[in-house]
């Protein structure tokens, strides 16, 4: 059996709530932005899909992915930097500390 | 005469005060430079006579006009009628007087005259605009100065009436801007009051921006039941600030009341006369019994403004040229009557430490010259002869009686049967604080007014007396005015 | 005639010396501005009474003219209603403002010696001079306007006045009251004014009388339309002024001012409070007396009811006090009752209108001897420094001008023939008996209870009890103080035998005074019994006054109570306006009205800390939010909005 789009559809949504779940409901920070990843990458997953079943002769979902892909990089080499300067700061990667931003 | 000099001059003035180096150089600057203001309003009052009479039929004089946004047709339009005149001079006085009772203001001397001198910018400013737009700039420069005026200065719940007063004006103003914004958009596209005025605007949207802009201007001049910013913000400002506070802003309401809501919208103020009226009556029956009821000096005067200024609010309701000419006596007379009697609250208080009438008595034994003004003041406030109070009232009674129904007629009674009411009170602050034996030995300690009260004083009741005793000249120059508005409401 | 500047000087020279006293009087005049009040109040005398010698004697064709002798308009409400300063001199004008200067140049004599000393004595000489002012530019007016303006100054002087001893709570007290009292009366000539001014057109004394009187214009039929609780607007107007007259005239029920008023210095009270504004009321009526008589019969008729009534409430309370001023104080009031009521039964011209000139009359005589009672009133007041008939008694032999005028003057108020009293009261009771016999009635007891209460003061005063000296200072008054009690006795014996009628009549059509020997004889009886009655008992000391007033019971007490009615208008102004209206008032401002901003203002900040709280700080949270966001977004742009 080949593999189908909703096949590929039903696990990026998968991967995709999996990310949800992990970034609604870990304290860790690293954990958070590791669930952030599963998420892109459940999108990746998508563009990818949609680009080869429903506009086979094209490519756009293609780069996409490898945009976000890109972005995907930078952002983890961002959000490493704000958690370890959090770290410093508060001496803590729990999330529920960083709430100085409150009101 | 170029109007800008009545904005040049405060301006000017204001500025002087800020590079003085020292208290007395502020003090003298800023009472040269009011008494500038006064000369040029007086001047003013003599030139626009000598104009009326070159030019009979125009309605604004001294007009003059400059290009400012022209792509949404805002304009710097300055003209004035009688109407303006009479308040120009009426804040040139009470900035003078305003002046002279801050004589011994310690704190932050400099800033504190500079407020009160921008604050009278904003009023002339306010009374020589004929583009809506600039008249509303005007407007919000004069209500910044009270909030910082009553917020630094002030006494007892200061922050609360400071914030109670700036929120409630600026909701007013916030009306008043709707307002005008409809103006522009239903009437070709300008600010312009003389433009609006041979635009017709069309009747349904006078019915929805009438009672915005008359409520807007309302706040400003203590339509009931818009009024409560008054006792408060009265009762908390320092001496100067209530005066100009009464004296001034509240004119600046009744001031829009007629020039902006009755006369470009007549269809809209037939339409809600009767609801004016009836809301002014409650409100000078009503101010004149809660103010039976006050026992600080401060708030007597502050509610019986309230219902003083009903009759003004009457005499526009009332839509006669008669009644509309009293409102804008009113208006006038008020001013000059309720600074000079919180200079004179003022005065009473430097002395006793006390606003409460019940704590006082037999001051006349100790300050013959305080409590007779405070005497004379009071006899204006409930209608003597001889005063400015009366000559305004009647003329609002007899204008308010030329409307033959049953409804005004009872009206008329009503508003007429506060003078008792007033009476009582005010004979009950005179006799409780002049009269009578001295309660607190401490009193009998106390000197007299110094030569810039009595000079304030003195200026001030120069002016009621002016009125009061030969009122044919403010009759004279207000009758035109309020017979342009009368043309507009029979559709001329 | 004298010239225009003259007669404007009448009024203008008191107002000038109020303002030189008024401003100078204080710090520089001192006791000099005292004479230089006299000196002018002395000439303005002088010049009335020239105004007035020829005026009656200034030729006319049978009928004494109205001079407009000066009409400025000082008001311009409209194209036909102005206020105007105007003099309009008539017969009654006229001789108003001889009785004015006179009595106040009196008083001003009379008070360099009564008020020596006194540590405001330029202040009070202002006030003289203000009130006199006031009182002669009120009787001169031509338009109604002027008159209601004048009326307030001399409401207000009479204010100062009382109040002259401000340090006194007691007088702080009266001229409130009396101020107060008086200004609710003037609301209704105010409405009253505003109401006839609409009618006629004009605030002008002369056009408005004319146009409504004359059937031609038309201008009472259509008030007569236009009505207000089944009575006409012109009866709403005349009876409202009227309301007005009566409060300054002391009228009941709007009386109450009047006794406190005796607070004032002795000889204010004679000027403002006996002689001059008290008949203000009377003058008003006599002024608009064409409108009254010919538009509103009936509110003429309830003149003469609260004028009668007035009397005899007044003479029967004057009976039962003590205080010498206060007696004389009702006996004010009855006897302005009285000439009230003779307007009240008068008709509009010829013999009718007897009672007009017999009002006019009472209240020339009226002056002379009632300004003279309490000037001499003051001498004794001044003597033993009490105004209680208690502390007195014997005082001929100290005070022998004094007890000889003070005689004059009750002899005169009783009606005993030839004073002046007499041929006034006989006038008045003679209209009386003409028109309304319950009236008569009415004034026939009062006047034997006139007769009564007077002789009581009178005994009580100078015979009853030998007199003890207890207190230190007694000042015989100088020859300023007995000066203008002689002249008033003169004027008060005397002033009666001037055929009045000849010169003031209600159409201004010289009036034969006639005298009915045969009907004298009643009221003279009764005025005698009165007067035997008040011997008997207060003659010589004994205790037939407090076993009289046993027997009387509750008419006694009440009476003493002033019948109650300061307690009842306590009880209205105290417990219903200030109380219930005021109170609910203040509290409905602070509580409802303010009470809304203040929650609009508190509203907003409690849901402002409310949806604060979303604001967690927690990024999980907004996650949250943001999902659920997207989510709802998701399904309403898929299922519901298709």
């Amino acid at each position: 059996m080949q593999p189908g789009l909703y096949h590929i559809l039903f696990i990026s949504g998968a991967l995709f709530f999996t990310g949800v779940y992990g970034f609604l409901t870990r304290r860790n920070l690293i954990t958070m932005l590791m669930s952030i990843e599963l998420i892109l990458n459940s999108v990746n997953l998508n563009f990818v899909a949609f680009n080869k079943y429903v506009w086979p002769g094209k490519m756009d979902g293609l780069f996409f992915t490898l945009f976000i892909i890109a972005i995907a990089a930078a952002e983890a080499a961002v959000a490493i930097a704000i958690i370890i300067n959090l770290y410093r700061s508060h001496k803590s990667i729990d999330v529920e500390n960083a709430e100085d931003l409150k009101y | 005469m170029n109007l800008l000099l009545l904005i040049g001059a405060p301006l000017l003035t204001a500025i002087a005060v800020l590079t003085c180096r020292n208290k007395e150089q502020v003090k003298w600057v800023s009472l040269t430079g009011s008494f500038i203001q006064l000369g040029l309003s007086v001047a003013l009052y003599f030139l626009f006579q000598q104009e009326k009479a070159l030019h009979p039929g125009d309605q604004f004089l001294f007009n003059q006009e400059h290009k400012l946004f022209e792509a949404i047709n805002i304009n710097l339009h300055f003209g004035v009628d009688g109407l303006g005149v009479a308040m120009i001079m009426l804040t040139s006085l009470v900035l003078v007087a305003g002046v002279l009772v801050s004589w011994n203001v310690e704190k932050m001397t400099k800033e504190f005259y500079f407020l009160l001198l921008l604050l009278a910018l904003g009023a002339y400013g306010f009374f020589i605009s004929l583009d809506l737009f600039i008249l509303f700039f005007f407007l919000e420069i004069s209500v910044i100065p009270k909030y910082l005026l009553i917020g630094i200065w002030g006494s007892g719940k200061k922050e609360y009436s400071a914030n109670k007063l700036a929120l409630m004006l600026m909701g007013g103003s916030a009306l008043i801007l709707v307002g005008i914004l409809g103006l522009y958009f239903t009437s070709g596209h300008s600010f312009d009051i003389m433009v609006l005025a041979l635009n017709n605007v069309p009747t349904q949207a006078q019915y929805i921006i009438f009672p915005l802009l008359f409520a807007g201007f309302g706040v400003f001049t203590a339509l009931f039941p818009l009024h409560t910013w008054v006792p408060d913000g009265h009762s908390s400002a320092p001496t100067a600030g209530s005066m100009f506070l009464a004296g001034i802003s509240m004119k600046l309401g009744g001031y829009g009341c007629l020039r902006v809501a009755t006369y470009l919208l007549p269809e809209g103020a037939k339409e809600y006369a009767n609801i004016i009226i009836v809301l002014s009556v409650i409100a000078i029956l009503y101010g004149a019994f809660a103010t039976m009821m006050q026992k600080d000096l401060k708030y007597i005067n502050a509610y019986s403004s309230v219902s003083h200024v009903g009759f003004s609010l009457l005499g526009i309701g009332m839509l006669t040229q008669t009644a509309i000419t009293g409102a804008m006596m009113q208006m006038v007379s008020h001013g000059l009557m309720t600074a000079l009697f919180f200079a004179v609250i003022g005065m009473i208080y430097d002395r006793t430490h006390t606003r409460m009438v019940n704590e006082m008595g037999g001051l006349m034994k100790v300050m013959p010259f305080i409590t007779t003004v405070f005497f004379l003041v009071g006899l204006c406030s409930l209608g003597l002869p001889g005063l400015s109070g009366f000559v305004a009232e009647m003329t609002v009674f007899v204008g308010s009686w030329e409307n033959g129904d049953a409804f005004h007629r009872i009206a008329t009674i009503a508003a007429t049967a506060s003078i008792v009411v007033t009476a009582v009170y005010i004979l009950r602050a005179i006799g409780n604080t002049a009269m009578g034996p001295i309660k607190n030995e401490a009193h009998l300690q106390l000197k007299d007014a110094t030569w810039n009260e009595r000079l304030a004083a003195i200026l001030l009741l120069g002016g009621i007396l002016a009125i009061g005793i030969v009122p044919g000249w403010l009759n004279d120059l207000l009758q035109p005015a309020a017979h342009e508005i009368m043309n507009r409401l029979s559709g001329k | 005639m004298p010239g225009t500047l003259l007669i404007a000087l009448i009024p203008l020279l008191p107002l000038a010396g109020f303002i030189i006293a008024g401003l100078f009087g204080r710090k520089y005049l001192g006791r000099s501005a005292g004479y230089l009040g006299t000196a002018l109040m002395l000439a303005s005398a002088l010049l009335a009474i020239y105004t007035a010698y020829s005026y009656f004697t200034a030729p006319n064709g049978g009928e004494y003219p109205k001079i407009k002798v000066l009409d400025l308009t000082w008001l311009q409400f409209s194209d036909h209603l102005s206020i105007n300063m105007g003099i309009l001199l008539d017969p009654i004008s006229v001789m108003m403002i001889v009785v004015v200067t006179l009595i106040s140049l009196m008083v001003h004599i009379y008070s360099l010696a009564y008020l020596k000393g006194e540590e405001r004595f330029p202040t009070y000489y202002a006030y003289l001079g203000l009130f006199t002012f006031s009182m002669l530019g009120l009787v001169l007016a031509s338009n109604i306007f002027q008159t209601y303006i004048f009326w307030e100054l001399v409401g207000v002087s009479s204010f100062l006045l009382i109040g002259y001893y401000y340090d006194r709570p007691s007088a702080v007290a009266a001229c409130k009251k009396a101020f107060i009292v008086t200004r609710f009366a003037d609301l209704g000539f105010l409405i009253g004014i505003l109401i006839l001014s609409n009618a006629s057109g004009t605030l002008d004394f002369d056009t408005m009388i004319s146009t409504l009187t004359s059937p031609e214009t038309g201008a009472a039929q259509k008030s007569v339309a236009a009505s207000f609780l089944g009575f006409s607007a012109l009866t709403w107007g005349a009876a409202l002024v009227f309301i007005g007259g009566a409060g300054k005239s002391a009228m009941f029920p709007l009386h109450i001012w009047l006794p406190d008023a005796m607070e004032g210095p002795t000889p204010v009270s004679a000027l403002i409070h006996a002689a001059t504004m008290v008949v203000a009321g009377v003058y008003l009526v006599a002024r608009l007396f064409p409108v009254f008589a010919v538009c509103t019969p009936g509110v003429l008729e309830m003149v003469g009811w609260v004028g009668a009534i007035s009397a005899i409430i007044a003479a029967i309370i004057a009976c039962t006090q003590t205080d010498i001023k206060r007696v004389l104080a009702y006996s004010t009031m009855s006897q302005i009752g009285y000439m009230m009521f003779a307007l009240g039964v008068s008709k509009y011209g010829g013999e009718a209108g007897l009672g007009y000139t017999a009002s006019m009359f009472h209240l020339f005589t009226h002056a002379m001897f009632k300004a003279l009672l309490f000037l001499g009133a003051g001498a004794v007041i001044h003597y033993v420094h009490s105004n209680d008939m208690k502390d007195m008694g014997g005082l001929r032999k100290q005070l022998p001008v004094t007890h000889l005028t003070f005689l004059i003057a009750c002899l005169a108020i009783a009606g005993v023939p030839p004073l002046a009293g007499f041929f006034s009261k006989e006038e008045i009771l003679l209209a009386a008996h003409h028109h309304n016999m319950a009236i008569y009635w009415i004034a026939l007891l009062t006047s034997g209870l006139t007769a009564f209460y007077m002789f009581r003061l009178y005994f009580s005063i100078f015979w009853s009890k030998p007199y003890q000296p207890h207190g230190e200072h007694h000042h015989h008054g100088s020859v300023l103080m007995t000066g203008p009690l002689v002249l008033l006795g003169i004027g008060a014996a005397f002033a009666g035998l001037i055929p009045f009628g000849h010169f003031v009549s209600s159409d201004r059509i010289p009036l034969a005074s006639h005298f009915d020997l045969s009907f004298s004889v009643l009221p003279v009886a009764l005025g005698l019994l009165g007067i035997l009655a008040a011997m008997w008992v207060y003659a010589r000391q004994s205790d037939r006054a407090d076993k009289i007033a046993a027997a009387m019971g509750g008419l006694y007490k009440s009476a003493y109570r002033k019948f109650y009615i300061d307690e009842v208008y306590q009880f209205v102004t105290k417990k219903i306006l200030f109380n219930i209206v005021g109170r609910t008032a203040a509290w409905f401002d602070r509580t409802i009205v303010d009470g809304a901003v203040n929650m609009t203002g508190t509203a907003t900040q409690k849901i402002a800390a409310g949806i604060k709280k979303i604001q967690s700080g927690k990024v999980q949270q907004y996650a949250v939010y943001f999902l659920t966001g997207m989510i709802l977004l998701a399904v309403l742009f898929i299922y519901l909005l298709k």
